[in-house]
């Protein structure tokens, strides 16, 4: 059961910070094992990219950027919460303004493609 | 579920070794905190139950206990919005030895405080005018935010990692820290930042806000303890606070 003195927002922030780490970090040598693959073994590093067209990968796919994105900016957010000394209402103003940039973004890179 | 008119009160009784819940049913009142739920099992029913209160007027923070889960002070916590289904669960405070029952010991938290530099070192004597300290300075308004902390230890029994290492200072003594490398009469600032920059140091805070989330005084130790990241962070580069 999820302990009650846990069920706050930063919580959640600090556990999807930390898993999303986690699993980054697990999947770091993956890639790097892959990479090398295109100088040592060509021909395998093709089968491998041939597996990678397969939906559920590509979907998988998705989920490592996902989780690359919420560790970004879980990492921007808490340096901006431990070395920017914002009050209260300046933190909501700020995070407000990022989301509308992160939108207004996001609606031009929609049309563009 | 309980009678109606009643509350169903499963307290813990025994130390940090043993013991369990003991369940006692109490007349259910329109207005009525936690403590005097604890008071009254205390007259009524079992009078060798240990816990502790002083002032009964949020001002003395000797009554945190763990209600439902959650660490409060419990002088201040109406029952009508703790209770579930007319029960309670009443707990001593998490992350401190229990002494007996919901009464524990403080012992290690003061300890904290006094590792983290809080103890205050004047400049100057009683013989001396006092020091003038501007009540707009930024340094007197980050101090000030945390000044009012009556030193409960609920912030400590919400942090996990408190919980997870047992060297870590802890919310309340690096507030306490921060209050004092803020005020300018304090003779030691540079030892505060020394001494919550190593081990279980501020650098220990994973910025989960618990501590925050919990306060009853409403004070953000989160904060404080950001602001210590920032000075050791600068200190480290040469920049004096
Ligand atoms: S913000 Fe830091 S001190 Fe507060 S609960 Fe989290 S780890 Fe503990
Ligand atoms: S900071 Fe708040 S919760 Fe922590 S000891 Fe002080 S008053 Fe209690
Ligand atoms: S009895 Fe003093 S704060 Fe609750």
């Amino acid at each position: 059961m999820m302990r009650p003195h846990r069920n706050h927002p930063l919580w959640f922030a600090f556990v999807l910070h930390r898993v999303s780490g986690l699993a980054l970090a697990l999947f770091l040598p993956v890639h790097f094992y892959m990479l090398a693959l295109a100088l040592r073994a060509p021909e395998r590093l093709d089968g491998f990219l041939r597996w990678a067209e397969l939906p559920l990968v590509r979907l998988a796919e998705g989920g490592l950027v996902f989780l690359l994105a919420v560790h970004l900016f879980g990492g921007l957010r808490l340096l901006a919460l431990e070395f920017l000394p914002f009050s209260p209402r300046q933190k909501a103003l700020a995070a407000g303004a990022v989301s509308a940039a992160v939108l207004v973004s996001g609606l031009f890179l929609l049309s563009a493609v | 579920m309980a009678d109606n008119g009643q509350l169903e009160v499963s307290v813990w009784r025994g130390d940090s070794g043993s013991g369990r819940f003991e369940s006692f049913r109490v007349p259910a009142e329109d207005n009525q905190t936690v403590l005097d739920v604890v008071s009254w099992i205390q007259q009524n029913l079992a009078g060798d139950l240990a816990y502790r209160f002083a002032c009964r007027v949020g001002m003395c923070g000797s009554c945190a206990m763990t209600v439902n889960g959650t660490p409060r002070w419990t002088c201040r916590t109406h029952v009508k919005k703790v209770a579930r289904n007319n029960r309670l669960t009443i707990a001593p405070l998490a992350n401190l030895p229990v002494i007996r029952d919901l009464a524990t010991d403080m012992d290690p938290f003061f300890a904290r405080w006094i590792g983290a530099g809080g103890r205050f070192v004047p400049q100057r004597t009683r013989d001396d005018p006092v020091a003038p300290v501007r009540p707009d300075s930024p340094g007197r308004q980050a101090a000030d935010a945390g000044i009012e902390c009556i030193n409960c230890g609920v912030c400590h029994a919400a942090c996990d990692t408190v919980a997870a290492s047992p060297d870590y200072l802890g919310p309340a003594p690096l507030q306490r820290a921060w209050t004092l490398v803020n005020d300018e009469r304090h003779g030691a600032r540079g030892a505060v930042l020394a001494a919550v920059s190593g081990a279980g140091g501020c650098h220990n805070c994973h910025s989960m806000g618990n501590c925050t989330a919990h306060c009853p005084k409403e004070l953000d130790p989160l904060r404080a303890i950001a602001g210590l990241k920032r000075a050791t962070f600068l200190g480290a580069f040469g920049k004096e606070i």
